[in-house]
């Protein structure tokens, strides 16, 4: 495994990055478009007593057990209730090589964008309520600004730091 | 990976061809001068070399060549086998393995250093004993070929003319077993030949000939006039023996074990003997991809079952429930086919351990035979990949810690060859492995001695036999005085005994002081379908493992609210601890009225679980839980029902263990 590719985002060389966006709370997030493998109506989920709150539950994904997460654990969101436009995006990372998805509820999807490198930052060291580790970059862009999630590093902790972004996937979308 | 990718393909022939060439050289380490395992080791290099070239494995090729070289002087007499040049090419087969799965580019100076270690074992071995081939005035051959061997692309006239070149040839047919012209099959060979070749030939010559067709084929060569005794020894057979090493002069019979000796599928014509019947070459994985969409009809059906029960009773309804019933039998019989596919027999597994041993042996200086019986006996291939690591462990542990050095065997009027025995078997739905060896044994004083000083046990405190010998299980448990480099690798018993109850099996050890020990794994044959117990605590749908459930109970409410705070119940005369699941859940709910006790045992310790209601039993297609949640430790894995849903399988064992820390706790309260 190597850090870099986890820490550091992955522009192309004419500084552009494919993503999906998806809301959270009032928030916009982001996550790279070649970790999504598919984006799902809710699914009926299992609670995995005694599993850790950001993925505290499970589901059938075409007869794979997924675990499910909140990333507003992650992002200290206050939880809310699923509504008509709440959505499970799955994503893939790899953890020792083995690709292992992931669903991640959100309470809407918008659509597969491109951000550019020169319009954004790198999250500031002061002032954020977040966990800065968990952000690649703060992106502006006429809708307001996005944040691009690093998954990887958001699931780390309960992968023993084996995860790895799955890339080289087709987009779906 | 391309099943037509020749590569690929190569890298599996070439895989399999080293194992032969592995277990020649260790079969040769006990018969230094079988011609036989000699000229087989010969032809596994000779093929390893010609293939690897010409898929480009141009490293692997060139250093075979050396390696073959080497066994080609053997072969011809000029050095002798010895153990040291096994040793080395025994090395020199690892780094052939690692050229052929990866690339070559940092590993010349490996390669070359095991070159410079063969290049020492040839140089050092003993002035090769016969340096004069006797000479002779001919040889007499009598040649017959199986059958087939037109159809295998076998000539016989392109044999017999290369034997012409070798010198002055008389050639003569047999014909005595051609059939009469009804019965004869044309493209059958029926004729052998008498062949007198004269000339100053030497036997290798001759063998030369018939080298890549020997396996298959009928050979005897006699000289003609007089031979060293040697040659009389060799051509000793009588008739029809042909060239198995069951001809094996009798002066090295003593050498080898019996047992091993009997054992047909430890000779080198038995292992290599060709296949009868076709087979297909699968890559695994379709095999698993094929058992997953097994798995996933097996969830549809269920799921079409239970809408055919609970429809009506009109004409279309009926019919649904025929056609649901006939889908179920067929899923079930796919199901079972497709069990089997994935079922390998454990010789895949014993294999690995005779170079394992060979080499265990070789560093504690011990000499160490290892038997295997059963081998045919059939597991789910995951299970035997996952058995592989606690089985070294296990044997590492007989070789070292069982097995005595030879003075100390001597001493004790043992003979001096320690024996190991890897046996399989089948018993109901279970393969049971033994490791037995005819060491020391465990020394009960020991393991007592360090479990009250781990505080395992109190002193003086009376525990079964079994008890006591499974503490050798406990983490950070080791008798051995001192550790040594092979069986501190921190690969623990504990782990085996974890690894062998992730596979949901159990261990049992028998031990007598002074005789030896038998280490028994009872492992399910599959993992990937249980019959399972389906039940519901709060709004959740669990599996227990139905081989554990011994019985469920009644709990009834006054009992429940009498048991707070001393959570055990009396099952006909002993105090069966139980764990709420709801509570440990965390569920939030209220308990149902009708709860039930589930009283699941592995081995002699026991648990109650209480649920709040027992749905029923369960066809569990065993799903693994995501790496995100492989710290949960109270669940082994996840089904899907027949609604779609998820229910989660429970771990036994950690569940059992919880139960037993709470009533050691309770214990330690009264």
């Amino acid at each position: 495994m190597t850090m870099e590719d986890t820490t550091e985002t992955q522009w192309d060389e004419d500084g552009r990055l494919e993503v999906l966006t998806f809301d959270l709370q009032a928030e916009k997030f982001a996550v790279e478009a070649v970790l999504v493998r598919e984006i799902l109506d809710l699914l009926p989920e299992t609670v995995v007593p005694g599993a850790d709150r950001l993925v505290a539950s499970v589901a059938n994904f075409r007869g794979k057990i997924i675990p499910i997460a909140d990333l507003r654990l992650a992002f200290g969101l206050p939880s809310a209730e699923s509504t008509m436009d709440s959505r499970i995006v799955v994503v893939e990372l790899d953890v020792d090589g083995v690709p292992t998805q992931i669903g991640i509820r959100t309470d809407k999807v918008h659509e597969v964008t491109t951000l550019h490198r020169n319009a954004s930052e790198t999250p500031p060291t002061v002032g954020l309520r977040w966990r800065r580790d968990f952000i690649r970059e703060l992106v502006r862009t006429p809708q307001g600004v996005i944040v691009l999630a690093n998954i990887a590093r958001i699931f780390d902790p309960l992968l023993g730091g084996r995860a790895t972004p799955a890339v080289l996937a087709p987009a779906l979308l | 990976m391309s099943q037509n990718d020749p590569v690929a393909a190569f890298r599996v022939e070439a895989g399999e061809v080293l194992e032969q060439v592995e277990q020649g050289l260790l079969d040769l380490g006990h018969r230094l001068d079988d011609h036989e395992l000699i000229d087989a080791v010969f032809r596994g290099l000779h093929t390893l070399k010609g293939s690897g070239a010409m898929f480009g494995f141009d490293a692997l090729a060139s250093f075979t060549h050396h390696c073959e070289t080497a066994f080609d002087r053997v072969r011809k007499n000029l050095t002798p086998a010895t153990p040291q040049l096994i040793a080395v090419i025994l090395s020199a087969q690892d780094h052939m393995r690692a050229l052929i799965e990866g690339d070559a580019t940092d590993r010349k100076a490996e390669g070359d250093a095991i070159l410079a270690k063969l290049q020492a074992a040839l140089d050092g071995a003993p002035a090769p004993t016969p340096e004069a081939p006797p000479v002779v005035q001919g040889w007499r051959l009598s040649l017959r070929l199986p059958p087939e061997a037109m159809q295998n692309g076998i000539n016989p006239l392109a044999l017999l003319d290369e034997l012409r070149t070798l010198g002055d040839c008389r050639i003569v047919a047999r014909t005595d077993q051609v059939p009469p012209l009804a019965e004869l099959v044309p493209t059958e060979c029926h004729i052998g030949w008498d062949i007198e070749v004269r000339g100053a030939v030497s036997r290798d010559d001759l063998e030369d000939v018939f080298i890549f067709v020997l396996d298959d084929l009928d050979l005897q060569i006699e000289a003609i006039g007089d031979t060293s005794c040697d040659d009389v020894e060799d051509t000793a057979p009588p008739p029809g023996a042909g060239t198995t090493p069951s001809a094996l002069p009798p002066t090295r019979v003593d050498t080898m074990p019996p047992a091993q000796d009997r054992d047909p599928a430890t000779t080198p014509n038995g292992r290599g003997a060709p296949k009868t019947g076709e087979s297909v070459r699968v890559p695994a994985e379709r095999l698993d991809l094929l058992m997953d969409r097994v798995g996933e009809l097996v969830i549809v059906q269920s799921r079409l079952s239970q809408l055919a029960h609970s429809s009506g009773s009109n004409a279309t309804d009926v019919a649904l429930r025929s056609i649901s019933e006939e889908i179920e039998r067929l899923a079930s019989e796919l199901r079972d086919t497709v069990m089997v596919l994935r079922m390998v027999p454990v010789a895949t597994l014993f294999g690995r351990f005779r170079r394992l041993v060979h080499d265990i042996a070789r560093d504690t200086g011990k000499t160490i035979e290892l038997s295997t019986d059963g081998e045919t006996t059939e597991v789910d291939k995951t299970v035997i990949e996952r058995l592989a690591d606690p089985l070294i462990h296990l044997i590492r542990n007989a070789c070292d810690h069982g097995i005595e050095p030879p003075e100390r065997r001597l001493a004790a009027g043992k003979p001096e060859i320690g024996q190991v025995r890897l046996s399989a078997r089948q018993e109901g739905g279970e393969v049971v492995i033994t490791i037995r060896d005819d060491g020391h044994g465990i020394d009960r004083e020991r393991v007592r001695a360090k479990a009250e000083a781990h505080g395992l046990l109190q002193p003086g405190q009376v525990v079964s036999d079994q008890e006591l010998l499974q503490m050798i299980f406990h983490p950070g448990f080791s008798t051995a005085p001192q550790i040594t480099s092979l069986s501190g690798r921190g690969v623990g018993m504990d782990v085996v005994k974890r690894t062998i109850e992730s596979l949901r099996g159990t261990i049992e050890v028998a031990s007598v002081s002074g005789q030896g020990s038998a280490m028994s794994l009872r492992i399910p044959l599959t993992l990937a379908i249980i019959d399972g117990l389906l039940i519901r605590v709060g709004d959740g749908r669990y599996v227990i493992p139905l081989a554990v459930v011994e019985e469920c109970i009644e709990l009834s409410l006054e009992e429940d609210l009498r048991s707070r705070g001393r959570s055990f119940i009396t099952l006909r005369d002993r105090l069966v601890p139980f764990v709420r699941l709801r509570e440990m859940f965390a569920t939030g709910t209220k308990p149902s009225v009708h709860q039930k006790i589930v009283i699941i045992a592995t081995g002699t310790e026991r648990v109650g679980l209480v649920v709040d209601q027992i749905i029923g039993s369960h066809q569990t297609v065993i799903k693994p839980m995501s790496a995100v949640h492989c710290n949960v430790p109270t669940f082994a894995g996840a089904t899907i029902l027949g609604d779609g849903g998820v229910a989660l399988i429970l771990d036994v064992v950690q569940l059992v263990a919880l139960g037993q820390h709470q009533e050691e706790r309770l214990r330690a309260v009264a």
